[in-house]
């Protein structure tokens, strides 16, 4: 079977208007290095890379700048030859300062991978591979930064039988994900080849919600014939289809226990735009040090579907989509619903930056404090089948112990209960902090026994 | 007659048999307990604040019966009544001066900018967590009032943006400073008047772009008071434990208006 | 030198940056609007009175909010439309010879007692109006069941009670019912051509305003159907068991069942908030009505409004109990 609609469709879950119409149908376009490159040493979970080169020095393209510290890390490349500029602290679009290296390019763009190319991948060990994909410092790019190469080794005890390619895009506005699968439709059922046969995965999926009818249509003429049980999978619309958890339980049924991994199910989840880095990286021996970003919202003037290398200023990229348009409000990384309002424009992007979203006046809702009306709206939204009305007056009232006994630490900060609120209570920032309170509490009473 | 000289009798008597009841219980079941935690807690000084590290005054003073914590926790406590205390449990005890929080920011609005509006929760540390917080100064107060929450004796008050802490009523319990999720708390003496009212470690050049009245690290403080403010980097900061210091001129000279006289 | 802040700040947020465009206030408007067909149908059938009570109860209400909020030196509220609902909800359970007096007090007691001492909307147990409506039938019972006289039960007949008093009169003497529910009297029912409150009469408008409710997604389905289904089942066990019970359709449309069910029962502050609790609301409000309507020998012979309240008092042990597991959990 090449097509399947998805059997299951998981519980809650919001529609918000998609706003993809302004930027799907624009191609990707490859953008010129900005004067300064401000690249972030923590652009993925777990511990920030730690620089191997020092300020004044000069760096070639594809150079490593920056290793991995310790397991849960991803290496860093120099996206572009120049001179180290500074180390230092700077803002994120996560919101929390972090050490990052200041690079000045040359002008040459002299390049030198030190990954060699790999065409025969079908002949080479899972493992290598694993490792080719931990060196080119890739990382999930669908926003959370998961490194990647961890995935791809799953302990012997959890075999995995199905590999799911995410192309949900669940998120509003952003559309690159949706590009990639257009234009490279080829090279993304071969990166599925790839990372299936390093999790020696007999089923492979690619997932795409029916909005996105195109991508669909591209990706089914593009199954390689020699891919034995690969299927595109074509998902409901609804938000957050994205979600790992979600998105195998509308696949496959399967459902992910509670603070457990895919793999405890036999499946493992790859964004569409990892997917196409890691083919990058083993056939091509490229370090992940570009991405696809889309430039959109009614703030800027040409919105634009954007090729950049990591470390560009959001300033830049605005300017190359003909820059602000009208009165700017709010800054927004990634989508609308799970991405980071931003201070200002001077933030640089990450290998995690799926979308940049300039948003004028009457596309922002003010949160207020207004008291819970018990309308139980959040309670059908919310797809991890929590009860965030209750959760939030617990945290209001101070009551961590009991918001821990309510689940909220599995709580994803998808945002559909503030979505919903007709009280317009800012319901994820009380789960945030709440869950702060908690992890605090838990490093504060050290490792947990067993 | 019966009308109401039934009912007066039956609640009468049920009254007397619960009475009864409860005597009888009171004496069969009493737990005997030290009658030095009564006397202890009659010492202190029942502001149940927490300030000690107990749930309360009566359990400070169970504590303190059991010879399990010493009589100088309670910042509260007056140095008579921990004499007192000490007497009572055949202690000796050193009382230390009584100490007042302070916050260690004057950036109020019209001074250090806010570089976003933020719109959330009036909370710190979920401010904080959003873009690293609107206080373009990162070691600023964020002003929403967390420590207020937690006083128990309701002696802060936002003034401007910046919190403030009433030393007169302050109880110096220390729940503001584990409150404050920029650590710009801290328990002073009493008799100290004269604060660098900064916590920026910034250089001079950062401190000037967001506030107008935050430390530069120029040093002009340190030759002026005799080694009782030090640099600790490109921040001045007063060493509590020297005699408190009363040279005016430092407020004058401190060309980042940060050093003043409080109360 | 004072530094000097950017002119134009970006505002900054917890994530989602997007909103549905629901409010509490267009929440309040849409059962504003869901209310006007039973207001056209009082006004039909009880005239000048029923504009009255409603503009008089909303009147209050409203005043009573924006003093309350003023007093307690908290944002006012009155533009998010709860006050005025209150005060239709309350018009419409009050019969149309009530003095304007006795509704202006009931609306007092909704607005300031029922909710403004326990926070205001969000915050109070027990749903104003029927606070209200239970304050005046407690402290006025002649005025709150005194009706006009009107020839409902027959061209010819005139009767100044309601039908479920007429009914309950019969339980508590043992004579045969007063009348029976054949067609055209069933139709006098539905359409609300009967002694009742003035809101509470007509079943056709109740049921037109409460399509518009689900339609909109005000409300759902669970309480209206457990309320219903459980008092539909009860009538019929009720006329298998005795000889001198009254068919389920005049249970239906008697009394202010169908407000109760479609407006009441279906406040979102009082009632438990998952649907297995809403369920578990609807089948205890229906049960209680019925058994005060039919077991107990009290003065009150609709039991809807007790019944909700009675039930709004369980809410928060409902709650307690119908919590859910998230998914991927397992008990």
């Amino acid at each position: 079977m090449k097509r399947l609609y998805a059997p299951f469709n998981f519980r809650g879950g919001v529609s918000p208007t998609y706003h993809k119409e302004t930027t799907c149908n624009s191609p990707l376009r490859e953008l010129p290095l900005p004067p300064l490159l401000t690249i972030s040493m923590s652009q993925h979970l777990g511990a920030p890379a730690k620089p191997l080169v020092s300020p004044d020095d000069t760096v070639v393209g594809g150079q490593m700048i920056a290793a991995a510290a310790g397991m849960i890390s991803a290496a860093i490349h120099a996206p572009t030859s120049g001179r180290v500029v500074s180390i230092g602290d700077a803002a994120t679009p996560l919101g929390r300062p972090a050490p990052a290296m200041v690079i000045e390019p040359d002008g040459n763009h002299t390049w030198q991978s030190p990954l060699p190319p790999i065409t025969n991948w079908r002949e080479v060990a899972p493992r290598t591979l694993a490792e080719r994909v931990g060196a080119a410092g890739i990382v999930g790019m669908g926003g959370a930064g998961f490194p990647t190469h961890v995935k791809l080794s799953p302990p012997a005890d959890k075999p995995i039988d199905t590999l799911i390619i995410n192309g949900a895009e669940c998120e509003p506005y952003l559309s690159g994900d949706n590009r990639i699968l257009l234009e490279h439709s080829a090279a993304v059922w071969e990166g599925a080849a790839i990372i299936a046969h390093i999790l020696k995965a007999t089923n492979i999926y690619v997932a795409i919600e029916d909005n996105k009818p195109d991508a669909v249509r591209a990706m089914e003429q593009a199954i390689p014939a020699d891919l034995a049980n690969a299927s595109l999978c074509v998902l409901k619309t609804s938000f957050p289809q994205g979600s790992e958890k979600h998105q195998i339980f509308s696949v496959t049924g399967r459902t992910v226990p509670a603070g457990g991994l895919p793999m405890d199910v036999g499946c493992v989840v790859e964004n569409v735009a990892t997917t196409y880095a890691i083919r990058d990286a083993v056939i091509n021996g490229q370090p992940l040090v570009t991405r696809s970003i889309t430039v959109s919202g009614d703030a800027v003037a040409a919105p634009a579907n954007l090729i950049a290398h990591i470390g560009t200023p959001f300033s830049y990229l605005v300017e190359a989509c003909g820059g602000v348009s009208g009165t700017l409000t709010k800054v927004v990384s990634g989508g609308t619903m799970m991405g980071f309002a931003q201070a200002s424009l001077d933030v640089t992007m990450t290998k995690t930056s799926s979308g940049l979203l300039l948003l004028s006046p009457s596309q922002v809702k003010q949160f207020t404090s207004q008291a819970c009306i018990s309308c139980g709206r959040c309670l059908n939204a919310c797809p991890m089948r929590l009860m965030p009305a209750e959760l939030s007056q617990y945290i209001e009232s101070e009551d961590i112990a009991n918001a821990e006994a309510s689940f909220v630490m599995d709580c994803f900060e998808c945002g559909s209960c503030a979505f919903v609120c007709p009280a317009h209570r800012p319901l994820v920032q009380h789960m945030r902090r709440a869950k702060a309170i908690i992890m605090a509490q838990r490093r504060a009473a050290g490792p947990r026994p067993g | 007659m019966n009308e109401w000289l039934t009912p007066i009798m039956w609640i009468g008597g049920i009254g007397a048999f619960c009475g009864g009841a409860l005597a009888l219980a009171a004496y069969y079941l009493s737990v005997p307990e030290d009658p030095r935690i009564e006397q202890v807690t009659n010492e202190l000084p029942g502001a149940n604040c927490g300030g000690c590290g107990f749930a309360g005054c009566a359990d400070y003073a169970k504590a303190l019966v059991e010879n399990k914590t010493s009589p100088d926790r309670c910042p509260v406590a007056s140095s008579a009544a921990v004499q007192a205390i000490g007497a009572l449990l055949g202690k000796a005890v050193v009382a230390s001066g009584r100490k007042v929080a302070l916050v260690l920011c004057g950036g109020c609005n019209t001074e250090a900018i806010r570089h976003f509006s933020y719109n959330g929760i009036t909370d710190c540390a979920a401010a904080a967590a959003i873009a690293g917080g609107d206080k373009a100064c990162s070691f600023g107060c964020l002003g929403y009032g967390s420590c207020l929450r937690v006083c128990p004796v309701n002696c802060i008050t936002m003034v401007d943006g910046v919190a403030k802490i009433d030393s007169s009523a302050c109880i110096g319990c220390g729940k503001c400073v584990a409150a404050c999720p920029r650590n710009l708390i801290q328990l002073v003496p009493e008799e100290a008047k004269i604060h660098v009212l900064c916590s920026s470690r910034d250089k001079g050049s950062v401190v000037r772009k967001v506030c107008g009245v935050g430390c530069i690290g120029c040093r002009i403080c340190v030759k002026l008071s005799d080694g009782a403010i030090s640099m600790d980097g490109f921040l001045a900061k007063v060493d509590y434990t020297k005699p408190p210091l009363t040279n005016e001129e430092l407020v004058e000279k401190c060309p980042g208006k940060c050093i003043r006289k409080v109360g | 030198m004072k530094p000097q802040a950017p002119d134009n700040l970006l505002l900054v947020s917890s994530s989602p940056h997007t909103h549905s465009g629901s409010s509490v206030s267009r929440i309040m408007a849409d059962v504003l609007i869901a209310l006007i067909p039973a207001f056209a149908a009082a006004c039909w059938f009880f005239g000048w009175n029923a504009v009255r009570l409603t503009a008089v109860c909303v009147a209050a209400c409203l005043i009573t909010e924006w003093l309350c909020r003023k007093a307690m030196r908290r944002a006012n509220t009155i533009a998010d439309f709860s006050a005025a609902v209150t005060g239709v909800l309350l018009a419409f359970n009050l019969p149309p010879d009530l003095p304007s007096w006795m509704a202006i007090a009931g609306s007092v007691v909704a607005i300031a007692i029922a909710k403004q001492t326990f926070g205001g909307l969000g915050y109070n147990p027990f749903n104003p109006a029927l606070i209200g409506r239970a304050f005046l039938l407690i402290s006025c019972t002649g005025a709150m069941t005194t009706w006009s006289a009107s020839n409902w039960l027959s061209p010819d007949a005139i009767t100044t009670a309601t039908p479920l008093s007429l009914v309950k009169e019969t339980l508590k003497t043992g004579d045969p019912l007063p009348f029976t529910m054949t067609g055209p009297m069933t139709w006098n029912f539905f359409i609300g051509n009967m002694n009742g409150c003035i809101g509470e009469v007509s079943a056709a408008a109740i049921l037109i305003g409460a399509a518009y409710l689900l339609i909109r997604r005000v409300i759902t389905w669970h309480v209206p159907v457990a309320f219903i289904g459980t008092v539909i089942i009860y009538g019929l066990i009720h006329m298998t068991c005795s000889a001198n019970a009254m068919p389920v359709h005049f249970h239906l449309l008697s009394g202010g069942l169908m407000l109760g069910a479609f407006f009441m029962a279906t406040d979102m502050v009082t009632t438990p908030i998952t649907h297995i609790g809403l369920i578990i609301f609807g089948i205890g409000c229906g049960l209680l009505t019925m058994i005060i309507r039919t077991v107990i020998n009290g003065d009150y012979p609709d039991g809807v409004s007790f019944a909700i309240l009675v039930m709004n008092a369980f809410t928060p042990l409902i709650n307690r109990a119908c919590k859910r597991l998230p998914f991927g959990r397992k008990k």
